[in-house]
């Protein structure tokens, strides 16, 4: 067969899809026609000859048939693929998608509301007095008499949007610099390095930055609110998605296949927008799954810290982890439930993230 | 007596979830001391594979060896790991194709000679380095006591074979194994290199495994080839009757691909159509029936054995084909090219028939070849097999694709 | 005969800079320095060198992918050295190349459509769609791919396959040059022949001139007309094909040609092999006068390390960069003692 490299089956998926019609197996389809015409000439010996070639070119179309074969399938489509068989993919998007469909159905289906203080009589801080898990509250009450598992629901959706939001930020804006950044480098010349040498400098002070003192210095300035986490998260990512879209641009920059889009005499332009973006891409979307995850721990530490909602009543997971705290000896269940909300969270993001990057790395294609 | 007997050795990767891979399957050879063996094949043969068994360095899990391997008496695959790394360095050494990433790049070239002279000959400080000195220096390496002391980025590939080649043969090993040691140097140095090693089996007596993809460097070089297709063996000869009477029609098509230095110039190469993907399980076959241009329905039973070829000079010429090429006269112009000539002047197609080169052989050929293959093929054989000619190449992009982008 | 492509005295220098945000330059490497040559409309001219001796560098820069410093490229009666950026851009239609790498050059996004279709949509060849897919049809049949191909990625292909579709995407333009860096040595050797075979057959077919540039001296000179031989950035030999096996006269291609194996036992026993001692000098400071003779068998007291010599002709279009030559052809001037060739006679 060949080296355990060069030859690895493909995934037993990918081996009933000659899904493009036609495909010509190996001599299968192409012999038919010469089958057809084969048996033409009319002596005896020429006709015996003639069907001992139909014979033999079945036999070896059989044979031949049997092997595996793959059809025109993309880089994303393949990619998609081994993430459908890959387990640690399967378990990321099932523990996104129900954090997801909680973040928006969690109003809903939430038993009380999450602000209303229905227990207060109940609940005695001052004194120790926490009430637990019951029929009633099932996850328990909060030091305000409020049903946690309630606020668990409501919180859901600002947690999420605090992610998806700086992350988005950092995405975006890191993208862009980045982008500009490898652009130049790799549209060349004297003028595009000394543009990138800049630009990376000051990516480079950016980065030189504990991230958590530039947010805290960040939302200092802006003033306490849900917003000024988001901004303070997403500013924190910027430099990450910058550097790393500028690296894979300058390395697929440096690639034949661009030097040979050169020599076919496309427009620089284009070449940048069509080959090197496109190829630089897939490392900077699995860093933004990632980026999801320490995003939501981010937040959820400057929530912690006092930056973020001034209205303490809107429930969200990193405030009431806050909170907690100052009733961790007397309830320390107040602080795990949140606490473990995030961690699975952040995990799910994280599975998956590391999912799409092995799903696509080309070293491991086929 | 031989120093190595290679007997039915097979390697299998097997892991879960996916079908067992066979790369190698009942490879057997044997090399003596002071010879010199090839093992022969393009790439996915399965000769690296072999070399990697036989020196116990393929990961235990996921592999599944058969076979026996005896190396003056040990079965060198069911060694275990610790005897084997005693008896690597001492008595078996090997090198590989790419030397800069076999050497630690953060430790000077002396350090890792003498860090292998301590290990394996109890030699410790001065004495160490003088005779590490003194290994550089038996290997062509100018100045070996600064070299010593330089990192291995420092030294340029040809040296840094070389430099290899002194920690191989540090402990006089009784076998070297060479992967592909000349493939990644410049020709200049590669006859360097092989002058090297040349020098070492006749001076040492050195047995040497010499693993390349290069029939140029087995030429020059190896007593015993033995070539490799699909993970079997299909020939095995002595050197200049395989070179001047190839008889599995693979290791003949290799020969006529290669274009010669010494050749008259405007001499066509006969390529082997197809690539190493288009091939069937041996167990079905001939894995190379569906590149081949001799193979018949009997080719299509079953995995043929390797056998003594009748008719040979001498013996010990072994070839695993039960139609293989007689008459060594067509090594250059092979019989099946006049009927593709008739399968196209049947068929629709004009001269330039869809790009396959072995079509294109055929169109250069045209005059001479048609009527000797009526006398240079008797059997059916030739006629029908040309067919698939054009067929299997051009359908073997339908079928593509197994092969690991590099 | 008609010229298509002259180089005079062709030179890239790379400069080595130093510095983060000002940087100053420390050095150059002379990866050409001073090559002349031409290559006939509907030849082939081979250039064979070992790594690191320019070759590549030359053909890049013939395609302007690398700046020339200095010298002229004139391709068809213009000077590619002078054209303006845009103005090569589109003279690129005429002048391709093939790559050595047939995975690496092709764009793994792409199918095999847009990949052929994107130069012809930079050079405006084809009205629409339509009209693209029916010439990238025909193309595709030409070099021997199934005609199903359109819709398939890169990594579907084998080696063999994907060097063809390389040739395609270049043959779609109609090219006049091809230059054929290292076509054939990252494929298997049974691949390589139908490689060659159909570049051979492409040539007679499309009446195309090649610029071959590879590592393998058997390879090029099955393919070429004319050979010429780098060394360190320059040409020190160039010649008719046959001429340069039959009677190499530069030291550096005799031991170049007696390293080439040859895969007949016979003839192997029999060679005089000259071995080279030494590795390659840098390019960077290459040494003076003669780049070869701190390596050369037939270095002399004089002129070797001091007088860099010209490229001349010796009769027959055979031209040699060598001092000596004439006296190591007729025996007056021997290999020296501290050099001294191995020689290999049994």
């Amino acid at each position: 067969m060949g080296s355990p490299v060069s030859n690895t089956p493909n995934h037993p998926d990918d081996r009933d899809a000659p899904e493009t019609p036609g495909t010509p197996e190996l001599s299968g389809t192409p012999a038919v026609p010469h089958q057809a015409e084969a048996p033409a000439p009319v002596e005896g010996e020429r006709t015996r000859r003639a069907s001992r070639k139909v014979d033999r070119i079945d036999r070896l179309a059989e044979l031949t048939a049997r092997r595996e074969t793959t059809t025109g399938a993309g880089l994303w489509v393949e990619a998609f693929r081994r993430l459908r068989t890959s387990k640690m993919a399967i378990i990321g998007a099932c523990i996104i998608a129900v954090f997801v469909v909680l973040a928006i159905i969690g109003p809903w289906i939430a038993p009380y509301s999450p602000t209303a203080q229905s227990w207060r009589g109940e609940v005695f801080p001052n004194r120790g007095l926490f009430v637990g898990p019951r029929g009633e509250n099932w996850l328990g009450l909060d030091h305000l008499g409020r049903d946690v598992f309630s606020r668990m629901l409501v919180g859901a959706r600002q947690t999420l949007m605090v992610g998806v939001v700086a992350t988005l930020i950092g995405f975006t804006v890191g993208a862009l610099i980045g982008g500009v950044s490898g652009a130049a480098l790799v549209l060349g010349g004297r003028a595009g390095q000394r543009i990138d040498a800049v630009i990376m400098r000051f990516i480079d002070m950016m980065l030189a930055l504990p991230s958590l003192l530039l947010a805290v210095s960040i939302a200092a300035v802006m003033g306490q609110s849900l917003t000024t986490v988001m901004i303070a998260v997403g500013v924190v990512q910027i430099p990450i998605f910058a550097r790393l879209l500028r690296g894979a641009m300058l390395a697929q920059g440096g690639s034949d296949y661009v030097l040979a889009a050169r020599a076919l005499g496309v427009r620089r332009r284009r070449i940048v927008m069509a080959h090197v973006v496109p190829n630089s891409l897939s490392p900077v979307i699995v860093q933004a799954t990632l980026a999801l995850a320490t995003a939501i721990i981010e937040a959820a530490a400057l929530s912690f810290l006092g930056l973020g909602n001034p209205d303490a009543a809107q429930p969200e997971w990193g405030v009431m982890l806050a909170q907690a705290q100052r009733f961790f000896d007397q309830a320390p269940m107040l602080a795990v439930y949140p606490a473990v909300g995030i961690i699975i969270t952040a995990l799910g993001f994280t599975l998956l993230g590391e999912a799409m990057r092995e799903a696509l790395d080309p070293k491991l294609r086929s | 007596m031989a120093l190595l007997t290679v007997d039915e050795l097979s390697v299998t990767f097997t892991a879960r979830g996916r079908r067992d891979v066979t790369a190698v399957s009942g490879v057997s050879f044997d090399v003596a001391q002071g010879e010199v063996v090839g093992l022969v094949g393009e790439s996915g043969c399965g000769k690296s594979v072999t070399s990697l068994a036989l020196m116990g360095l393929l990961p235990r899990k996921g592999v599944r060896l058969g076979g026996v391997a005896d190396f003056d008496g040990t079965d060198l695959l069911t060694l275990s790991p610790s005897r084997m790394r005693d008896l690597r360095g001492r008595q078996l050494a090997m090198i590989f194709q790419d030397p800069l990433s076999s050497l630690n790049p953060v430790v000077p070239i002396g350090v890792q000679v003498t860090e292998i002279l301590a290990r394996h000959r109890g030699m410790k400080g001065e004495r160490a380095r003088k005779e590490a000195a003194s290994l550089l220096d038996r290997v062509g390496i100018p100045d070996p006591d600064r070299r010593l002391r330089e990192y291995p980025h420092q030294l340029s590939g040809g040296m840094r074979q070389r430099a290899l080649i002194a920690m191989a043969v540090a402990c006089a090993p009784r076998l070297l194994i060479a992967d592909e040691p000349t493939t990644a140097l410049d020709v200049t140095i590669q006859a360097q290199i092989l002058e090297l090693l040349r020098e070492l089996v006749d001076q040492e007596g050195t047995a040497l495994l010499m693993i390349t993809h290069d029939l140029g460097v087995v030429a020059g070089l190896c007593d015993r080839v033995n070539v490799l297709y699909a993970g079997k063996v299909v020939e095995a000869a002595e050197r200049r009757p395989l070179f001047s009477d190839p008889a599995h029609p693979y290791a003949h098509g290799l020969l006529g691909s290669i274009p010669r230095l010494d050749a008259p110039r405007g001499q066509p190469l006969h390529p082997i159509r197809g690539s190493i993907n288009d091939t069937i399980a041996w167990a079905d076959g001939c894995a190379f029936a569906p590149r081949c241009d001799h193979y018949t329905l009997e080719c299509l039973e079953g995995t043929p054995a390797l056998g003594e070829l009748a008719g040979a000079a001498g013996p010990g010429h072994l070839v695993r084909c039960v139609n293989p090429v007689r008459d060594s006269s067509d090594l250059h112009t092979p019989l099946l090219e006049a009927p593709v000539m008739d399968a196209s002047a049947e068929g629709d197609d004009e001269a330039p028939s869809p790009g396959t080169s072995a079509a294109t052989s055929a169109d250069t050929s045209v005059d001479t070849s048609s009527d000797t293959s009526s006398d240079t093929a008797p059997d059916a054989g030739a006629e029908p097999a040309a067919e698939p000619v054009a067929d299997t190449d051009g359908a073997s992009g339908g079928a593509p694709g197994k092969d690991t982008p590099a | 005969m008609t010229t298509l492509l002259e180089l005079r005295d062709l030179k890239v220098h790379f400069p080595v800079r130093k510095g983060i945000l000002f940087d100053r330059t420390v050095g150059h490497v002379y990866a050409v320095d001073g090559v002349s040559l031409s290559v006939e409309a509907g030849q082939t001219y081979g250039l064979v060198g070992e790594s690191g001796c320019g070759k590549t560098t030359l053909g890049r820069a013939v395609l302007r992918l690398v700046d020339i410093t200095d010298g002229a490229a004139v391709f068809d009666g213009t000077d590619l050295a002078q054209l303006p950026e845009e103005e090569m851009r589109r003279s690129r239609r005429r002048l391709q190349m093939v790559f050595q790498d047939p995975l690496g050059s092709l764009n793994p996004r792409q199918n095999i459509e847009s990949i052929l279709a994107e130069g012809m949509a930079a050079h405006g060849i084809g009205a629409d769609r339509e009209e693209r897919r029916a010439r990238i049809s025909e193309i595709l049949e030409r070099v021997g791919l199934p005609a199903g191909s359109l819709s398939r990625y890169p990594h579907e292909f084998s080696g063999g396959q994907r060097q063809r579709i390389g040739i395609a995407r270049a043959l779609v333009l109609e090219p006049d040059l091809i230059i054929c860096d290292e076509p054939v040595s990252a494929l298997d050797v049974s691949i390589q022949a139908q490689v060659i075979n159909l570049l051979e057959e492409l040539q007679e077919s499309m009446g195309l001139t090649y610029l071959v540039i590879a590592h393998d001296l058997a390879v090029v000179r099955h393919i070429s007309d004319v050979i010429g031989v780098m060394y360190l950035g320059a040409l020190v030999e160039e010649a008719p094909s046959d001429d340069i096996y039959s009677e190499p006269r530069h030291p550096y291609t005799k031991a170049l040609m007696s390293a080439v194996p040859v895969p007949d036992p016979e003839v192997e026993d029999s060679r005089e092999r000259i071995l080279l001692t030494g590795d390659l000098p840098s390019p960077a400071n290459p040494p003076t006068g003669c780049r070869f003779h701190t390596r050369c068998p037939w270095r002399q007291e004089t002129r070797c390390d001091t007088e860099r010599p010209e490229l001349r002709d010796v009769g027959g279009g055979h031209k040699v960069a060598c001092h000596w030559a004439e006296g190591i052809a007729d025996g007056t001037v021997g290999p020296t003692t501290e050099l001294a060739p191995t020689l290999l006679k049994e």
